[in-house]
């Protein structure tokens, strides 16, 4: 089992505890206080912003701008109220918004790492034919910014057919479909699980020919069950932009009922809202994801570390 | 296409072992395998297909069209007018300048800054992973709420203007004005995707040998040499990926215009991406908005080309 610990191992080596090696000597006290200092500086204004933010949603515009020349604008005294936070619902169908931003996510990451895993288990593990070609391709377009293709794309997705339950209709937008199919297939989530796959020990799945399982199986339960890393790094690097998507809902999405998060917090500011609610909403959509990146910390930066390491 | 996925997924789903001799059975298996092979494959296939390689093919095609978004007339082939177009309108010349000048800024600001964090927080003293984790949640939060945060700082009575008053600083109108509204920008947005590249930075630098910092210093470098030959020349790919992730992501730009200033004041701000979105979506001239994405997509293809053959001569060097 070694050799698939080793492979374990390669993506998920690099995490935010530092595990190398101090390497420096140890400096003179000044220094070190030095480097603290600056340290410190560089938490403040990283760290200042979003607390000015939380602290704000709790607080009525008039006292937002009344703190700000000190230290109390960056905390939770005075005047505290969940009026904000009550506007955000009340002024637009938020609970929509978030609803149909965790749909469109969760389903865009779930296809996404079915679909992704399945293609890059033909590429690595069978005889795909054209398998080379392909994985040019694949590199290729790595490099295409979607913002290259998105008003083409537009054009595009309004000519083809939609079946809207009972008949085909053209043109797919105002719907959920036009906010998740595009971004199902993933070139780099197809890269990232070809080479972790590559990395598995071809001797596992000859085992299992052996024993008669089929490659659908082999896939299913022995290949994918080991691709933990690959599987955590994939749902990541996807999820962060499919909650954050802002360009494309943009253009495609008219109705409230199929609006996301992103998108209608620039319709809520439109309405000419206090600061204090637009801070509340920014909070609520802001508070899920930090919540999450604490509880998977190790896994959110050892995947933007492996992003890194294979270019 | 039909037929092959039809068979393929019956294959898949009753995956049992082969029969006959073993010769034979290998010959079928082989066979069987490719079946499955594209079965699997094909999902993505699909997807890649419509999603990706015929868009990029439509903005190459369309951008010789007069293609409009919503219109019962499809488009007509008319040549490079649409080029003759963008080429005179100066918001087009613009928004080309205010990107350029936005990704020469970033790019090396936000690596140089990075890589610096990155430095600082390379150790095991206590207290570390506090300090990585803080400088890098600005990464995980959306930059439409970023944009919108700072859009509130940036108010001419707002935070950054008060704070600067305290040490006799009087501020500008950061947005309205346009000699500061894209430098308002940069700086926002060097903050927001900081954090991405400290983290790609460290990665690079932990796959640096301790030894070679060993043998360096038994050998009396300073530190600033230990920088520059031991450090610099170990992260040469870990440079590469982030020079290049940095420019495309830059030449990109659009939520944080579209969130703060719309482009304005004066144009002063307006960007490639955000002038596609105008003229594709706003105004539904989809064939003119294809020609700026090419021209985007053209630059893309400069740069990607240019790190290539830099990266391509250093190897050839060693």
């Amino acid at each position: 089992m070694t050799a698939i610990e080793a492979a374990e191992g390669r993506i998920g080596v690099i995490d935010i505890d530092g595990k190398q090696t101090n390497r420096r000597r140890r400096r003179g006290g000044w220094a070190a206080t030095v480097l603290l200092i600056v340290k410190i500086l560089l938490a403040l204004i990283f760290g200042l912003p979003l607390v000015f933010m939380i602290v704000s949603s709790f607080k009525p515009d008039l006292q937002i701008f009344a703190d700000l020349g000190g230290p109390q604008a960056f905390l939770p005294v005075g005047d505290l109220t969940l009026d904000n936070y009550l506007g955000v619902f009340e002024r637009v169908p938020f609970a929509q918004f978030l609803l149909n931003s965790i749909l469109i996510s969760v389903v865009t990451v779930g296809l996404g790492l079915i679909v992704n895993s399945m293609a890059a288990f033909a590429m690595s593990r069978m005889r795909l034919p054209g398998r080379r070609v392909i994985l040019a391709v694949i590199l290729a377009t790595l490099i295409v910014p979607f913002e290259v293709m998105a008003l083409p794309m537009l054009w595009w997705v309004n000519q083809l057919p939609y079946f809207d339950g009972s008949q085909f209709v053209q043109g797919w937008l105002d719907t959920y479909t036009v906010q998740i199919v595009p971004f199902i297939a993933n070139a780099f989530s197809i890269f990232l699980f070809y080479q972790y796959f590559d990395s598995i020990p071809k001797e596992l799945d000859e085992a299992a020919r052996v024993d008669g399982a089929g490659w659908f199986r082999i896939y299913r339960q022995v290949i994918m069950p080991l691709a933990g890393p690959a599987v955590a790094t994939a749902a990541i690097l996807t999820f962060l932009p499919a909650w954050n998507q802002y360009l494309w809902p943009l253009m495609v999405t008219q109705s409230e009922s199929v609006r996301p998060v992103m998108v209608g917090i620039d319709y809520f500011k439109q309405l000419n809202v206090s600061w204090g609610q637009i801070m509340a909403y920014a909070t609520i959509i802001t508070i899920p994801v930090l919540a999450l990146f604490i509880a998977f910390q190790r896994a959110f930066v050892s995947s933007i570390a492996s992003s890194g390491v294979k270019g | 296409m039909t037929s092959v996925a039809h068979s393929a997924g019956t294959a898949a789903q009753r995956p049992g072992p082969d029969t006959g001799t073993v010769r034979h059975g290998k010959m079928r298996g082989q066979g069987k395998e490719k079946v499955v092979a594209v079965a699997m494959f094909l999902p993505a296939a699909i997807l890649i297909l419509a999603f990706l390689i015929i868009p990029i093919i439509l903005t190459f095609v369309l951008a010789f069209t007069n293609t409009r978004l919503v219109s019962p007339e499809p488009g007509t082939f008319i040549g490079l007018t649409n080029f003759e177009n963008l080429f005179t309108d100066s918001t087009f010349w613009a928004s080309l300048r205010n990107t350029i000048i936005f990704t020469i800024v970033i790019v090396p600001v936000q690596s140089a800054v990075a890589l610096g964090v990155a430095l600082l927080v390379n150790s095991k003293v206590r207290g570390t992973t506090f300090f990585r984790t803080i400088y890098f949640l600005p990464v995980v939060t959306s930059i439409i709420v970023v944009s919108m945060l700072w859009l509130f700082m940036y108010q001419k009575n707002g935070l950054i203007n008060v704070l600067l008053a305290k040490i006799g600083i009087q501020g500008p109108d950061w947005l309205g004005d346009p000699h500061w509204a894209l430098f308002a920008i940069i700086v926002m947005s060097i903050w927001q995707a900081m954090g991405f590249h400290m983290i790609v930075w460290l990665s690079g630098l932990q796959t640096i040998p301790g030894e070679l910092y060993e043998a360096a210093s038994l050998d009396g470098a300073t530190r600033w040499q230990q920088f520059v030959n031991v450090t610099w020349p170990g992260l040469r790919s870990t440079r590469t990926f982030i020079l290049i992730t940095i420019t495309i992501a830059a030449f990109g730009l659009f939520a944080q215009v579209n969130v703060m200033t719309q482009g304005g004041p004066l144009n002063a701000t307006t960007t490639l991406v955000y002038q596609a979105v105008y003229s594709g979506f706003r105004q539904q001239q989809t064939g003119y908005a294809a020609a700026i994405s090419m021209v985007f997509f053209v630059l893309v293809l400069i740069v990607t080309l240019i790190q290539n053959f830099l990266t391509r001569d250093k190897e050839a060097r060693r």
